[in-house]
């Protein structure tokens, strides 16, 4: 090969790529534990680490212009690397999602909980569970795994509405509950959005793979 | 819309050797078409068949059809002279003559029996304009093409070439010798000329094919593995191994 130490640059920001991954997963987890647990100072320390998140997107972003700058990389290359730049914007905006339940965690205190959490949990888990294997099918190029990891959006969306109306008519029996039931909802959308995201990343996959980013139009060799 | 030249199924042999397999490809008029592969890929030879340039070197065999505006020009009755002078050519090291700015460029036009001194400057005149050089020697005419820096002399080749008014411009590596700043100057000037010619570009520098061309081919072994719009090509090329030259897989 040629240009290996460039080849090996490549093949750093992919294992970048995937540290991130695992520390954004991560806060996910760790931000509905703070918030199921009442562990608030749990919750500081995922608001505190975020800009952990942020500060290692950045310096692969800058990775990436590098790359572009001094390799001039095409084709496969250069859409892996635009990718790259994609993902990390996602999974950044993803760790945003996580600071975001950690200080609604932050904000509910030790007010009396107003329904045991069964299906943010579940959000969750459904959430992580797709990010990990969304950066799986990256690192493999399996463009037909993302496909089928983007139809299981639809899977987070149904639990989201179904949290919205339970949490709905608690507010429509009681307007005390209000409040709490609103934070609920933010954290659901926090979570909703987590999942949206990661069809996001799975789109990227697509246009490693193919150039397309339309799932429709892809071709291959 | 027609092509400028149309090549088909062309073979090219250098004696027992087959330089080119079965290359059909069309060229479109007023655009930019640029030839990349690795060194012996054919390329050149390719170029060179576009106005019989080959036949000076003994031996060599053309098998296909290349039709400039429709017409054979390996067809018996063809003028060589007059085809290489609809389709010009300019070559990787510049070469001037040994001769003035002025006499360099009207070299052509005095070949072909042109007299008229009128008519001669305004051709020189027209070309060195043509090929962005002219605000930098009106004043020096008279002073050797040699003088001139590399930039300047191949830009002096281009006008030289522009002087017979062709159709198309080959252009062999117009660049490779050059630092970058005249090689930019040379991309930048070939974006006017494809107004009023149509211009193919052999090239190493796969940057250059992709800043300054419109349509890319891709040689392999005498081959032409791979022939499209050069955002394409360089984006999404269709072809594995389009895709592993250029990234530097191989090559």
């Amino acid at each position: 090969m040629p240009r290996e130490s460039y080849y090996q640059h490549l093949r750093d920001l992919q294992d970048e790529v995937l540290v991130l991954g695992s520390m954004v997963e991560k806060a996910i987890a760790r931000s509905v534990t703070a918030l199921r647990e009442r562990d608030l100072d749990l919750a500081h320390r995922i608001v505190a680490e975020d800009s952990k998140i942020d500060a290692r997107s950045e310096e692969i972003e800058e990775r990436c212009v590098q790359l572009i700058v001094t390799q001039q990389p095409v084709a496969g290359d250069l859409r892996l690397i635009i990718s790259i730049v994609r993902i990390v914007d996602n999974l950044e905006r993803i760790g945003d999602h996580a600071e975001g339940i950690a200080k609604i965690a932050i904000m509910i205190g030790d007010e009396p909980s107003l329904k045991p959490l069964i299906d943010i949990p579940r959000m969750a888990e459904k959430a992580r569970d797709m990010l990990r294997r969304s950066l799986d099918a990256f690192i493999k190029r399996d463009d037909q795994a993302a496909i089928a990891i983007c139809e299981e959006d639809d899977i987070v969306d149904g639990l989201y509405d179904q949290v919205y109306h339970e949490l709905l008519m608690f507010m429509l029996e009681d307007p005390k509950t209000i409040t709490r039931a609103t934070r609920l909802i933010w954290v659901a959308h926090n979570l909703e959005r987590c999942a949206d995201r990661v069809t996001n990343i799975c789109e990227r996959t697509v246009y490693t793979v193919t150039g397309k980013v339309d799932p429709s139009k892809t071709s291959n060799y | 819309m027609d092509p400028k030249i149309r090549t088909t199924n062309v073979d090219f042999f250098y004696g027992s050797v087959q330089a080119l397999k079965q290359v059909t490809l069309d060229i479109r008029e007023h655009h930019i078409t640029a030839l990349i592969g690795p060194s012996g890929c054919g390329k050149s030879t390719y170029l060179r068949s576009l106005n019989r340039m080959n036949e000076t070197i003994a031996g060599t065999r053309l098998v296909g059809e290349v039709l400039l505006d429709g017409e054979d020009i390996y067809s018996d009755g063809v003028d060589v002279v007059e085809l290489r002078k609809r389709v010009g050519m300019v070559f990787q090291q510049p070469n001037p003559f040994p001769k003035t700015i002025y006499e360099n460029v009207i070299f052509g036009p005095r070949v072909l029996g042109e007299t008229n001194k009128e008519r001669l400057d305004y051709l020189a005149e027209r070309s060195l304009k043509a090929a962005g050089l002219w605000e930098e020697v009106k004043d020096q005419l008279s002073k050797s093409g040699l003088a001139l820096s590399g930039g300047q002399q191949q830009r002096l080749c281009i006008a030289r070439a522009l002087s017979v008014e062709p159709e198309v411009i080959l252009m062999d590596e117009p660049c490779s010798a050059l630092d970058p700043l005249s090689t930019l100057k040379i991309e930048e000037l070939m974006q006017e000329l494809k107004k009023e010619y149509t211009i193919v570009i052999v090239t190493h520098n796969m940057q250059q094919a992709a800043r300054a061309s419109e349509w890319t081919g891709f040689f392999l072994m005498g081959e032409l593995i791979e022939y499209g719009e050069t955002s394409e090509l360089f984006s999404r090329p269709q072809e594995k191994k389009t895709e592993d030259y250029i990234t530097g897989r191989f090559g």
